[in-house]
């Protein structure tokens, strides 16, 4: 058993680390604070490989492991949660599935554009006003094949990278009887007609990434949009969750680790009662936790993206990684506002942002107990 | 066009020195005690934007022990072409002039070199006197404090830059080849990328010893040195007091503050 990581890894880390530390962390309470986009980062991660992480050299993409993408996510996180999300979300759940179902002219097609900064985001549309984890029974969006053309018709709930994207992957209903086999991918390019971006949602947090309902009518797209197979949408969403619960663990535990370091520095410089509070048990015992806490659900995450890399299952162990780590985000980011007192809870300290940034995490893409569940199937074999 | 960018491996500039027995020690406990020099991100950026533009090709260069090839990935993984590590255990003890004939010596092997670029200076021993040993024993022009090329042309053998002095900027013209040092407002470096990184670490970088240079012992290392380092202490720590400026208005505080600072022969 090793658990150190290799040269490559090591190196694809600094190098994030560095590009995160100087372009990314720095604006992190301004895009918050203004709710805008970092644009300025994002325009630099395209020549880096981080639009691309898992796309195929072939298409321009950095074709890294599932490891060194989710210590990419995680070290994202540490800088900036509304950044990583939209980063994330992009990698993971949009880009992701065009490369594991995608044909050769639709990889050739949209991969290069986006994995090279050159075209704009890619987002993935699941969630709707009626059907959130519930997809197979709830999603009422239609796709209906009219000639050469899919014709698409519904909304989608909670999009994110929505007003940033190039390109949409939509999953419709193609088969109006229901069931399993009813639902399909299809690839909306965003500035198709029909489509119309609600404004972005007023949000706790991750203000710096946007996230929008979206209206289609009678979007049409040609049939050779199809990603996948008809009738394996669902199949294929479930999926590409599984990798994205790795990328959601890892930014939980970056989003974690930036806290912690504040509370660590925090603690260390603050005096109460003639001594640093750091010498306080009450204020160890935070920090203590805070590490030994961050230390497994990183464990847990990497151990995830390890058994996706060496093409084991990994359904329930992203599932735990996911429900660990965005946990044991939420409790470290509390207790450093605690060891912060009132500081920690004024804007002009970043555990405030940060706490309000991985609170999502154990929502989106599945919540907590949806993660429960998919590990209680898996163990109890439901 | 073939471009040259001397680089050197260098402390980080967050290490913590200390000197025992007589020799300097460094850790970084924030992260890698070893980094590239700072200086040289820029020189690495323009050598690869030579190449782009003209192309031909980038190739960094080396002096230093098997630890140093990670500078050298750096700079593959930046985008240099090739790289070369020139390690010999009589380079061992050179000063700046002994370091000079060594990486003049390999620049001439790479053959048919037009440019030679360096950083101003690398942040260790902080002279900026590489640059111009390199090209005087190379017998080419230095251009020194380069801060934007503003025409090359390998065709013609010409080469225009400015130089940021200290009261202004100056244009001059020379012949190629040349030797460079570049300012950080030359260009933006850019970061490496991931496949660079993964190509840095599968290329092959040879090696060149004194004998592939044809350097003999007396004119490379510590007997081609000038500088001897005679004794190597930790600096006393200073002594240091704080003073708070009293007043009841900011323009009360700031006349006392000129004060004691006159006084004090500071201004």
């Amino acid at each position: 058993m090793d658990f150190s990581l290799t040269d490559e890894q090591q190196q694809f880390r600094d190098l994030v680390h560095r590009f995160v530390a100087s372009e990314v962390k720095p604006t992190a309470a301004e895009v918050d604070e203004e709710a805008r986009f970092n644009w300025e980062a994002v325009g630099k991660m395209g020549p880096l490989g981080l639009l691309g992480l898992e796309v195929p050299e072939a298409y321009g993409g950095a074709e890294v492991d599932a490891l060194s993408a989710a210590i990419a996510i995680e070290e994202l996180g540490w800088g900036c949660g509304s950044t990583a999300l939209a980063i994330s979300a992009h990698n993971g759940l949009a880009l992701g599935p065009v490369v594991r179902y995608g044909s050769d002219a639709q990889k050739e097609q949209w991969l290069p554009l986006l994995a090279s900064g050159e075209g704009r985001l890619a987002c993935l549309a699941l969630t709707e006003p009626g059907a959130g984890s519930d997809l197979q029974g709830g999603v009422r969006t239609m796709a209906v094949k009219e000639g050469d053309s899919w014709i698409i018709d519904g909304n989608k709930m909670w999009m994110t990278n929505a007003s940033i994207s190039d390109v949409m992957i939509v999953l419709c209903r193609t088969d109006p009887a229901g069931g399993s086999g009813s639902l399909s991918q299809i690839i909306v390019p965003s500035d198709a007609e029909g489509i119309s971006i609600g404004p972005a949602e007023k949000k706790m947090g991750l203000n710096g990434s946007p996230t929008h309902a979206v209206n289609f009518d009678e979007v049409r797209v040609p049939a050779e949009n199809l990603l996948g197979r008809e009738g394996k949408g669902l199949q294929q969403t479930l999926e590409t969750l599984d990798h994205g619960r790795i990328g959601i663990g890892a930014l939980a535990v970056g989003l974690a680790q930036a806290a912690y370091e504040e509370a660590v520095q925090y603690a260390q410089d603050r005096e109460a009662f003639g001594q640093p509070i750091a010498q306080y048990q009450a204020i160890q015992w935070m920090i203590a936790d805070a590490a030994t806490e961050i230390q497994a659900a990183r464990l847990m995450v990497y151990y995830a993206a390890w058994q996706k890399q060496n093409g084991r299952r990994f359904t329930k162990e992203a599932a735990m990684a996911k429900l660990f780590a965005t946990e044991v985000s939420e409790r470290v980011c509390r207790n450093a506002i605690q060891i912060h007192g009132g500081y920690g809870y004024s804007r002009e300290f970043p555990v405030e942002r940060i706490y309000r940034d991985t609170r999502l995490m154990t929502i989106g893409e599945g919540t907590s107990e949806i993660q429960r569940l998919v590990i209680a199937r898996h163990i109890l074999e439901l | 066009m073939k471009v040259v960018v001397c680089v050197k491996q260098t402390p980080s500039t967050t290490a913590v020195f200390r000197v025992q027995n007589g020799s300097v020690r460094w850790d970084d406990p924030g992260g890698k005690p070893n980094v590239v020099n700072p200086w040289d991100e820029y020189a690495i950026e323009e050598a690869i934007r030579l190449q782009e533009k003209h192309g031909g090709d980038a190739i960094a260069l080396t002096m230093g022990s098997e630890e140093s090839k990670e500078a050298l990935k750096t700079a593959l993984a930046m985008g240099c072409t090739e790289a070369v590590l020139v390690a010999d255990e009589a380079f061992e003890g050179s000063d700046t002039l002994g370091t000079a004939h060594v990486l003049a010596a390999a620049i001439r092997h790479q053959q048919d070199v037009q440019v030679a670029v360096f950083g101003k200076q690398a942040i260790d021993g902080d002279t900026g006197q590489t640059t111009i040993q390199v090209a005087v024993k190379l017998g080419w022009t230095p251009l020194t404090f380069v801060s934007e090329i503003k025409e090359l042309d390998p065709d013609a053998g010409t080469i225009t830059v400015e130089r940021l002095l200290e009261g202004g900027k100056e244009t001059v013209s020379s012949r190629l080849p040349v030797v460079i040092s570049v300012v950080k407002e030359i260009n933006e470096p850019r970061y490496p990328s991931f496949m660079g990184i993964r190509k840095a670490n599968r290329a092959e970088i040879p090696t060149l010893t004194a004998a592939d240079l044809d350097l003999d012992a007396g004119s490379a290392g510590k007997a081609a040195s000038k500088v001897d380092w005679a004794n190597v202490y930790e600096l006393p720590p200073r002594d240091t007091s704080v003073e708070i400026i009293e007043g009841d208005t900011v323009e009360e505080k700031v006349k006392k503050l000129a004060e004691r600072l006159l006084a004090e022969k500071v201004i």
